[in-house]
């Protein structure tokens, strides 16, 4: 009995919902019920010949190119600095782990006012002389994603720091030893010590992180107040889907919100599956 | 005389300057580097946030703009009460948070005991069934979960919050996990003292399970706090609106004193970084000990 329950609500939340998904991405359904006859490919057609769906796709695809060698890297880097127990430790590792605990609301609140046109950061590049107006950040199609990108990285850099201090703790420290005895410096040992050492879970958070990048939604929404900046020319998939499936509640069509959703999804499980044929690679050279 | 060997350098004698010595240097560096990480982390939140503390006459931004407040005041926390919905959508996000936390410590406690037990049929399948539903990303099935809850009329209702969230399979693994991380001898100890199901997982598992409980509870609540997108498709009305929906709103109203939703966000933020910093022993523990391991 206690196994139905966990079993049930995940068969109805998790699993139910991915079928139901594309039998809805084969019919007219509207968001606030009424529709659901059979439409064929009618909304693969209409979201694939959309341009806004191309630009979703180019900037979610623009997103995981930037961000995820950015996040398998940083986080690393920032592991190994707090890897190492010196009085005082702790409290840097909490206070690091802020930006992952705070919601993406205030986050997106904050660097907000940070990278408004009269913003902290617009003002200081005006007042050094490297702009002569203000950087359109919040805006601008790249400027936007650009600051969601920074946004993403800041908050991923101590989610998946602490991936890394896992995956540190069971790299053999005899091997450190060894590679200090021979003359290896920090930056030598770094790579052909602790790269090796971690390379399972540089992979894992690659994947973490491209998937992420192609679900975008909050850092975007959020910081463009909805808009996804003019014209929404930066908005991404996710936003897309709510978009054109649920926002209107009138004119909205499920059908094509599942069509894309669909196409998500397998968009996500394509660049799972050519990461791990680049990954396979590079473990052969 | 005296002059002579006064002179002279006295290596054995002096100790050598911390910042000399190769191992001090690089401890001096490894601080250095932490506390510039510290205002890259901590910085982008914390310089924003002080406005909130900023008096009504003072500028939040511009050229004129301080970070630290130069007429240190708390109205913007008062005009947050007395001029938003912002008690009402706490006291939603604490409802749903609270049916979180009980829906996801009972049902990844029962799923994640149960699959930790050996010898039974469709153990296997069910562990299939919880692994299977981490593949699928929410955006690619929130249409459908959105057409779901409003079939069951809960279309704009906080119960249509919590419903699609009620579980989290990766709590579930991680209570199985934990489970499967409790000695063998314990559970041996108290069948030869003739202890039934009940009374073991009461008294043995239970207990040597607090630390990934409290991560459940903690992520759990954690979640339902601040998840954006789901609530943004589910409510409608300003009445049920969640924290964090309240607080884009306030954002995004034209006018609105910046100074009060930057109160409301410290009023978002603070509660559940206190709440971290008291339960991240088992957090990082649990994480480091073997959370990760399936």
């Amino acid at each position: 009995m206690w196994a139905i329950l966990p079993a049930a609500a995940v068969a109805t939340f998790y699993v139910y919902p991915f079928f139901n998904t594309v039998i809805l991405s084969f019919t007219d359904a509207k968001p606030l019920g009424g529709g659901g006859a059979f439409v064929g490919l009618s909304n693969y057609l209409t979201v694939l010949a959309d341009p806004d769906f191309h630009r979703a796709v180019v900037n979610c695809l623009v997103y995981a190119v930037v961000t995820v060698p950015l996040l398998v890297l940083l986080p690393l880097l920032l592991a190994v600095l707090v890897q190492k127990t010196v009085p005082g430790i702790g409290v840097f590792r909490s206070l690091f782990y802020v930006p992952a605990i705070a919601s993406v609301v205030v986050v997106a609140l904050a660097w907000s006012f940070l990278l408004k046109d009269n913003g902290s950061i617009n003002e200081l590049l005006m007042a050094i002389g490297v702009v002569d107006g203000p950087v359109p950040f919040l805006t601008q199609r790249w400027w936007l994603l650009a600051s969601s990108m920074a946004v993403s990285v800041w908050k991923g850099l101590p989610y998946f720091m602490i991936l890394y201090l896992s995956a540190l703790a069971n790299v053999d420290s005899s091997l450190h030893e060894a590679a200090e005895m021979d003359g290896a410096g920090a930056v030598r040992r770094f790579w052909t010590v602790t790269v090796p050492g971690v390379k399972v879970m540089m992979f894992l958070v690659g994947v973490l992180a491209a998937i992420n990048a192609m679900k975008v939604f909050s850092e975007v929404f959020l910081l463009s107040n909805g808009s996804g900046g003019i014209g929404g020319r930066a908005s991404t998939l996710a936003m897309y889907i709510r978009e054109v499936g649920i926002a209107d509640s009138t004119y909205g069509s499920l059908g094509q919100g599942s069509a894309a959703s669909v196409l998500l999804f397998l968009l996500t499980i394509g660049l799972i599956l050519a990461s791990r044929r680049f990954n396979s690679q590079i473990e052969e050279q | 005389m005296s002059t002579v060997t006064d002179s002279r350098p006295r290596p054995l004698l002096r100790r050598t300057p911390w910042w000399k010595r190769a191992r001090g240097r690089a401890t001096a560096l490894r601080y250095v580097l932490l506390l510039v990480v510290l205002v890259l982390l901590i910085g982008p939140l914390v310089v924003p946030l002080m406005g909130a503390f900023k008096g009504s006459g003072e500028p939040v931004f511009g050229p004129n703009a301080t970070v630290i407040p130069q007429d240190p005041s708390l109205a913007a926390f008062t005009s947050l009460i007395e001029q938003t919905n912002l008690l009402q959508a706490v006291g939603n996000s604490l409802f749903i948070g609270a049916l979180a936390i009980t829906s996801h410590i009972v049902l990844a406690t029962a799923g994640g005991y149960i699959l930790s037990r050996k010898g039974w049929k469709g153990r296997n399948l069910l562990l299939l069934l919880m692994m299977s539903a981490l593949i699928f990303p929410f955006e690619s099935i929130m249409v459908s979960l959105f057409a779901q809850v409003r079939d069951l009329g809960l279309y704009d209702t906080l119960l249509g919050v919590w419903l699609p969230g009620m579980l989290g399979p990766f709590h579930l693994l991680l209570m199985r996990a934990a489970f499967l991380g409790v000695p063998d001898e314990l559970e041996d100890a108290a069948l030869l003292d003739g202890a039934g199901e009940w009374k073991r997982f009461w008294t043995i598992f239970l207990p040597q399970t607090r630390g990934a409980l409290t991560i459940v509870a903690l992520t759990s609540f954690l979640y339902a706090w601040e998840d954006y997108l789901w609530p943004l498709l589910v409510l409608r009305s300003g009445d049920n609106f969640t924290m964090m929906l309240e607080l884009a709103r306030l954002q995004s109203a034209f006018g609105f004193d910046y100074r009060v939703v930057l109160a409301g966000a410290i009023v978002a933020l603070v509660p559940v970084t206190v709440m971290f910093f008291f339960t991240q022993k088992y957090f990082f523990r649990g994480i480091e000990e073997g959370g990760l391991k399936f």
